[in-house]
């Protein structure tokens, strides 16, 4: 069941990204040389009604949440190397599988470099350990650390949201 | 004989991508009863484990271990991510066989070889990275975000942060 139920949410996870045109190498790319938002567009539209069904769900005791521990030292690095190579290849690991499904056959040496450094990163994990662990505040929601309610928060995201939207609207971007 | 490509708006697709999630965690925990998120980038760790393990048979890896090298509720949603890409391709008239891509084209040349060798480095940090900070624009970006996770807040911000910079030395030309 649970890998039907992946495969089928993929397929239709897949379908919307490429009919959207986030996968490209060119919206990816050109997003972060400011000139198309698209992909920040789809991104925070998505993320806005998200965040809404699943803090309602979750406040209603129906999820539970998978956070991610709030890691200083290794998001900083980490975030730092996967904007260097995101910006060299113009994919990241789930548009670059749908990007080689759409015929753009280099896709297919960034998803090779991808498995590369999956396994250098496996094998250097021992003695990753001090940077990963290096300012860990646990798993931690930004309504915890700022000791409010979860809607303020997507209040505050929808605002900056809306505003950024129509920024870009007017400005053609 | 070019036929218009069918595209989604990026707002209505946002907005379809927010409305799966909801259906995603919602149907995954009454399932089979643990919530699902979206995430991509562990998967790419499974496939690599899995080729390392082919070729070394008494592998020991910490962190094999602590992803478990077998086939989950991720690795199929990254195979279906493949599967509807290809269908949605050839409906939606997107589908091109490309070697370099046109802005690729424009700084370096119409060069396959170094393209190639582009996206292999740009893959190997991608990995590495998104490893390192626990997570991809996916896992981060999109599931993390709706969590309202702290650090998927910061690994948003450092992943366009490091990605503006890194671009625009890499593809705004010098005159």
């Amino acid at each position: 069941m649970e890998l039907i139920l992946g495969l089928v949410f993929g397929v239709i996870f897949g379908s919307i990204l490429t009919f959207a045109r986030v996968i490209r190498y060119e919206k990816q790319i050109s997003a972060v040389l400011l000139k198309d938002m698209t992909i920040i567009k789809f991104m925070f539209s998505a993320v806005l009604v998200g965040s809404i069904g699943v803090n309602v769900l979750y406040q209603m005791g129906l999820i539970s949440l998978h956070l991610k521990p709030m890691m200083i030292g290794a998001i900083v690095v980490g975030g730092i190397l996967f904007g260097l190579g995101w910006a060299m290849t113009g994919y990241c690991p789930g548009t670059s599988v749908a990007a080689l499904a759409e015929g753009r056959i280099h896709a297919l040496f960034a998803i090779l470099g991808m498995l590369v450094g999956s396994m250098i990163f496996a094998n250097l994990y021992p003695y990753l350990k001090p940077i990963i662990e290096f300012g860990n505040l646990g798993k931690i929601t930004i309504y915890q650390y700022f000791n409010v309610s979860p809607y303020t928060i997507i209040a505050i995201l929808a605002i900056f949201a809306i505003g950024m939207f129509y920024f870009f609207e007017t400005k053609k971007l | 004989m070019s036929m218009k490509e069918r595209v989604l708006n990026p707002y209505i697709g946002g907005i379809l991508v927010g409305i799966l999630a909801i259906l995603v965690v919602y149907l995954t925990t009454v399932l089979i009863g643990d919530t699902k998120f979206f995430g991509t980038s562990t998967t790419f760790v499974k496939m690599a484990g899995l080729i390392e393990k082919f070729f070394v048979h008494d592998l020991s890896n910490q962190y094999y271990e602590k992803v478990k090298l077998t086939i989950d509720w991720q690795f199929m949603f990254v195979i279906g991510i493949f599967l509807g890409a290809l269908i949605s391709s050839i409906l939606s008239g997107s589908f091109r066989i490309e070697l370099v891509p046109p802005i690729f084209r424009e700084r370096f040349g119409n060069n396959f070889i170094l393209r190639a060798v582009f996206a292999f480095v740009g893959g190997f940090f991608v990995a590495f990275g998104a490893r390192l900070a626990d997570g991809c624009p996916s896992g981060h970006g999109l599931s993390g975000m709706m969590q309202l996770s702290l650090g998927s807040l910061l690994a948003v911000i450092v992943f366009f942060s490091s990605a503006i910079i890194f671009a625009n030395l890499i593809y705004r030309s010098r005159r």
